[in-house]
C-alpha cells in the first residue's frame, strides 16, 4: 500500500508497485484530467507536479512516491484562474484539448524557474506534443502568462 | 456570474460516476478576459436525456429563465464547430449568446425520429458548409414561431412584432415578451411556410470572431473525452491485433498469466487478443505484453516497403482510368519547346491523434451504452448495433470531446472491439489502445506515386501536363462506395485534377493498387500528398525555365481572381522576393481543397549539415464565407503544423507485412521547437458555395517547404519525408 497526497487529499493506493502514477490517478483516484498519450514519457500529456516538479506521470512508478505530494490539473487552482489558465483562455489555445492539461502543468513549473522566458528557453523546455498544432497560440500564451505572473 | 455546481445523484451504470459538473465552468473562468458573451457547454457534452420538456423542436429548448439549449449534431474534435454551428442558429434565432448552452444531439434520437438531425458526421471539412443552410432554417423557424406565439398572446399580426436579443417586441405598443415566456406556446405552433433565411450580407453575428465555448473545460481537466469514462464495476481491456493487418489469431497460451494480479479474462477475437483486468488499465496492458500470440499472417507477412515502392512505380505503366482530359496532351507534348518528366512519392502515414483509440461500453440484454469520441455518432450507432446484435434504437452513443480525429475516428473499429469484449466479460468495459497499437493499427494515409510529364512553350510556361497517379482505394477499406460514384474515388486524384492552372492540355489518370494495408481518410485526403507533388513539379519547371515560381503561378491563374487573391496575399505578406541570408529560401504553393483556396509561403533555413528549420509560414485562406474567423485561423495554424509533421518526419514503413513505427520516439512529431511562426490571412471571396476550414491549409505546406528548400540549396525533394533526404552542402 502506497500513500500519496493528491491535490491536498491523502490516498492509499493498492496497486502493483510498478504501476505508473498516471494509472493510479486515473483509474483509482478518478482524476481524469491527466491524460494518457504515449506511455513512454514522449508526449507529456500526463504531466503533473510531483513535490513541485513537473514529471511525466506515465513513467513514474508509484513505488517511488510513498509520501509524495502531487498536483494535477484539477488541483492547479481552486477556481481555474491560475495565470497560465487565464493566458490559455485569452489566447484561445486549445483545439481538441487532449494535450492541454499536460501543456499547462509543464508551463506552470517552467515559469517558476523562468519568470521571463525567451523563445529559445521555451523551445528547450516545453517539449510536449500537440497534434492539433496549437503551438503558435501556446507560445503567445506562455509569454502572456509570464506577464500576468509578474503583474 | 458565478459558475454554479449541479450535483447529480444518478448512479445508474449508464452515467459517469463523475457526479459533479461545473456546468458554467467555462463561463466562470472566461468572464474576465473574454467578455460576458460566451455561450457554455457542459464538461460532459452529451445530451443525457435526449429530450427536454421545454423544447421548441429537436434542436432548441428554451427554459422559463430564458436559457437556451442548442443541440449540436456534429463532433467537436478541435475544429471549433461546436462553437460555429450554434452561432449559425443564434444568428437567425436572434438570441442572447450568453444564455446559450450547447449539447451534442442524440444519435439515438436521430435514429428514432427519422433523422431529425440529418447526417452527423464531422469529416471533409463539412461541419459548417454541410449544415449552414439547414441550421439557419432551424434558427429562423424557431424565431418565427416565438414571434407568432407573442403575436397570438397580444392578438396582433405577427408582422407588427420583431425579435431581438431573446425578446419579442410589439413595435407599436412597445410591449415585450421574453423568449422564456413564449417557448411553450411556440412549441405548439406550426408555420404556414418556412421563413426565408438571411443572405450572407445580412449577417450580424455570423462572421464575428468568437472564443471557443469549450476552452474552459480544456484548461482545468474537466472536459470529458471518451477515455475518461468511468462506470461502476468497470473493467479495463488492452488489445493486440495481428501485427500484420488482415491476419488472424491462431492461438495464444494464457497460462503465462497465471497469478498475474487482477486479470479476469483473456478474450480471443478473430484477429486480436485482449486482456481484461480489474483495477487499472496498466494491469491489462502489462499482462497483454506477456502473451505471445500465434498469428496466421498469410502472404502479406512477406511484404516490405521497398517492394511496395517498386510495385507502385511499376504500376505507373498499368492500364489507368482517365479522370480529367482537357485539350490533347498527346499532341501537345511532342510539340512543346521543352518537356519535363518527374516521379513523386509519398508514404503511408498514421493519424496519431493524441487520444489513443478507446471505447467504453455497457452492454445489457436490451440496451447498449457507449462512451466514445467519434467523428460520426450516427454511423457508430449502426456499427455498434450490428456488433451487439441490437437495433440502433437500443444503442446510445454518448459522444465525448474528441481528442483529435483527423479522419481516424469515423471508422468505429474500436467500438466494435469493445462490444465483442463486453459480450465475453459481461461487465462494463473500457478498452484503450496503447500508442503502439494506435499507430500500427491505424488505417493509414495511402502511399502514392505520381508521374508528371509537362511541355512548355518558348516562354517557359507549361501548356501541357500529364499526371498519372498510383495509389490505394480508401473506399475498398470502407467497404462501400459513394452514392453515384463512377470511376475512381475522388481522393485518389484530389489536388491534381482540381488544380487551378489554365494549362490548355491536361490529363489525369488513376491506377488503383490495393495492398494488405487498410487506408483511410487523412486530413485533406489525396490533396495532402498530391499537392506536394504537383506544386513541387511546377516549381521544377519554373526553375528550369529561369522563371520566378510565384510569377509562373500568377501567369497560370491570371483569369481567376479568387486564386490570384490568395496567391498574391501569401506572396505579399510572406515577403516574397525580399532578400534572405545564404542557406535560406522561400517556397510557395497553392491549392483548392473542400471548396476553399489556400496559398502558403514558407521560409526555411538549411544548415550546411542539411538540417532544415522552417522559420515562418504565411497562409492565405479563402473559405468563401466565414462563421467564426477565430477558429478558422486556428484551423489554418493547426493544419500547417499537421502537414509540416508529415512533410518533415512522417512515414510508416512496412517490414514483414508489419507497420514498423509504434510510438512518438519512432513516429516523430513537430514540437514547439520546430514550430514556425505562422501568420494567417483570411480572404473570403463569397460566391455561391461555402468552403471548408478544417483541411484546406494542410496540403500546401509540404510543397511550400520543399520549394523553399530548393531555393535555399538547389536540391529538389521528390519523396517525403524530408528528414530522409540528404541536404548537406557536401552532398549532390
Amino acid at each position: 500500500m502506497i500513500t500519496i497526497t493528491v491535490n491536498g487529499t491523502q490516498h492509499q493506493i493498492d496497486l502493483e508497485p510498478d504501476t505508473p502514477l498516471l494509472w493510479a490517478l486515473r483509474d483509482v483516484i478518478g482524476l481524469t484530467g491527466t491524460k494518457f498519450g504515449c506511455g513512454i514519457a514522449q508526449c507529456g500529456a500526463c504531466t503533473v507536479h510531483i513535490n513541485g516538479e513537473a514529471m511525466r506521470s506515465c513513467s513514474v512508478p508509484i513505488a517511488r512516491l510513498d509520501g509524495a505530494s502531487i498536483t494535477t490539473i484539477e488541483g492547479l487552482s481552486p477556481d481555474g484562474k491560475h495565470p497560465v489558465q487565464q493566458a490559455w483562455l485569452a489566447e484561445d489555445v486549445p483545439q481538441c484539448g487532449y494535450c492541454q492539461s499536460g501543456q499547462i502543468m509543464a508551463v506552470v513549473a517552467f515559469l517558476k524557474d523562468n519568470p521571463k522566458p525567451t523563445d529559445a528557453e521555451i523551445d528547450a523546455n516545453i517539449t510536449n506534443i500537440c497534434r492539433c498544432g496549437t503551438y503558435e497560440r501556446l507560445r503567445r500564451a506562455i509569454h502572456r502568462a509570464a506577464d500576468l505572473m509578474k503583474a | 456570474m458565478d459558475g454554479h455546481l449541479i450535483a447529480s445523484t444518478r448512479l445508474s451504470r449508464r452515467h459517469f460516476i463523475v457526479t459533479v459538473a461545473t456546468v458554467a465552468g467555462g463561463l466562470a473562468i472566461g468572464i474576465g478576459s473574454r467578455g460576458a458573451e460566451a455561450a457554455i457547454v457542459a464538461a460532459q457534452p452529451w445530451d443525457e436525456n435526449a429530450y427536454n420538456p421545454n423544447e421548441i423542436d429537436a434542436w432548441i429548448a428554451i427554459d422559463p429563465d430564458d436559457s437556451i439549449l442548442i443541440r449540436y449534431q456534429r463532433s467537436e474534435m478541435g475544429q471549433g464547430s461546436m462553437t460555429a454551428l450554434p452561432m449559425i442558429i443564434a444568428e437567425e434565432l436572434q438570441c442572447d449568446w450568453s444564455k446559450v448552452r450547447i449539447e451534442y444531439a442524440s444519435a439515438n434520437r436521430n435514429h428514432r425520429e427519422n433523422k431529425v438531425y440529418g447526417d452527423m458526421f464531422s469529416n471533409g471539412s463539412r461541419s459548417v458548409k454541410g449544415s449552414q443552410q439547414k441550421l439557419q432554417q432551424v434558427g429562423a423557424s424557431a424565431r418565427e414561431r416565438l414571434v407568432a406565439a407573442a403575436a397570438a398572446k397580444w392578438d396582433v399580426p405577427a408582422q407588427e412584432c420583431r425579435a431581438a436579443n431573446s425578446v419579442v417586441t410589439h413595435t407599436a405598443s412597445s410591449r415585450t415578451f421574453r423568449y422564456g415566456e413564449l417557448a411553450t406556446d411556440a412549441s405548439k405552433i406550426k408555420l404556414d411556410k418556412e421563413p426565408a433565411i438571411k443572405a450572407p450580407d445580412q449577417y450580424t453575428f455570423i462572421g464575428k470572431p468568437m472564443p471557443r465555448i469549450d476552452v474552459g473545460h480544456k484548461i482545468d481537466g474537466s472536459a470529458k473525452f471518451g477515455i475518461d469514462a468511468q462506470l461502476p464495476g468497470m473493467v479495463f481491456a488492452a488489445i493486440n491485433a495481428c501485427p500484420v493487418p488482415g491476419g488472424k489469431l491462431k492461438n495464444v497460451d494464457e497460462s503465462v498469466l497465471r497469478g498475474a494480479p487482477g486479470i479476469i479474462q483473456v478474450v480471443k477475437l478473430d484477429d486480436a487478443v485482449a486482456v481484461v483486468a480489474i483495477g487499472s488499465f496498466w494491469r491489462a496492458k502489462q499482462a497483454l505484453a506477456k502473451l505471445q500470440p500465434e498469428w496466421d499472417v498469410g502472404p502479406a507477412g512477406g511484404v516490405d516497403s521497398a517492394q511496395l515502392s517498386k510495385e507502385f512505380h511499376a504500376a505507373l505503366d498499368d492500364t489507368a482510368q482517365t479522370v480529367r482530359n482537357s485539350g490533347d496532351v498527346d499532341k501537345a507534348l511532342p510539340d512543346a519547346a521543352k518537356t519535363f518528366e518527374a516521379v513523386y512519392e509519398t508514404p503511408y502515414l498514421s493519424h496519431s491523434p493524441m487520444e489513443p483509440m478507446n471505447a467504453t461500453v455497457h452492454l445489457q440484454a436490451d440496451r447498449l451504452d457507449v462512451w466514445v469520441g467519434t467523428q460520426d455518432a450516427y454511423e457508430a450507432t449502426e456499427a455498434a448495433a450490428k456488433a451487439a446484435g441490437l437495433k440502433p434504437e437500443q444503442v446510445y452513443i454518448h459522444n465525448c470531446f474528441v481528442g483529435g480525429g483527423f479522419g481516424r475516428r469515423d471508422a468505429s473499429d474500436e467500438v466494435v472491439q469493445a462490444i465483442l469484449i463486453a459480450k465475453v466479460v459481461q461487465q462494463p468495459v473500457k478498452l484503450i489502445w496503447t500508442r503502439e497499437e494506435d499507430t500500427r493499427h491505424d488505417k493509414f494515409r495511402p502511399h502514392a506515386v505520381v508521374r508528371f510529364k509537362a511541355g512548355v512553350g518558348s516562354d517557359g510556361i507549361p501548356n501541357a501536363l500529364s499526371m498519372r497517379v498510383v495509389t490505394s482505394s480508401i473506399l475498398a477499406t470502407v467497404g462501400r462506395t459513394f452514392p453515384g460514384l463512377k470511376g475512381p474515388e475522388p481522393m485518389a486524384f484530389a489536388g491534381l485534377a482540381n488544380n487551378g492552372y489554365t494549362i490548355p492540355n491536361q490529363r489525369v489518370e488513376v491506377v488503383i493498387k490495393n495492398t494488405h494495408l487498410p487506408v483511410w481518410f487523412w486530413r485533406a485526403p489525396g490533396a495532402n500528398q498530391h499537392v506536394f507533388a504537383i506544386e513541387s513539379f511546377l516549381d521544377e519547371i519554373a526553375a528550369a525555365s529561369g522563371l520566378d515560381p510565384y510569377q509562373v503561378r500568377r501567369k497560370l491563374l491570371e483569369s481567376k481572381p479568387d486564386w490570384l487573391k490568395v496567391l498574391d496575399t501569401a506572396a505579399e505578406k510572406g515577403d516574397w522576393g525580399k532578400p534572405l541570408p545564404k542557406g535560406s529560401g522561400r517556397g510557395i504553393a497553392i491549392c483548392e481543397d473542400t471548396g476553399s483556396l489556400c496559398a502558403q509561403v514558407a521560409e526555411v533555413a538549411v544548415s550546411p549539415k542539411g538540417e532544415v528549420k522552417v522559420n515562418r509560414v504565411t497562409v492565405a485562406l479563402d473559405t468563401r464565407y466565414q462563421v467564426n474567423p477565430l477558429t478558422i485561423a486556428e484551423q489554418a495554424e493547426g493544419s500547417v503544423i499537421f502537414g509540416l509533421t508529415a512533410a518533415l518526419y512522417g512515414k510508416i514503413t512496412i517490414k514483414n507485412g508489419m507497420p514498423e513505427q509504434g510510438n512518438f520516439d519512432t513516429y516523430r512529431m513537430v514540437r514547439l521547437a520546430q514550430a514556425p511562426k505562422i501568420d494567417v490571412y483570411l480572404v473570403p471571396s463569397g460566391g455561391k458555395a461555402w468552403g471548408g476550414a478544417g483541411e484546406p491549409a494542410t496540403p500546401p505546406i509540404g510543397g511550400a517547404v520543399a520549394n523553399a528548400i530548393f531555393a535555399a540549396t538547389g536540391k529538389r525533394i521528390r519523396s517525403l519525408p524530408i528528414m530522409d533526404q540528404n541536404l548537406s552542402s557536401t552532398s549532390t
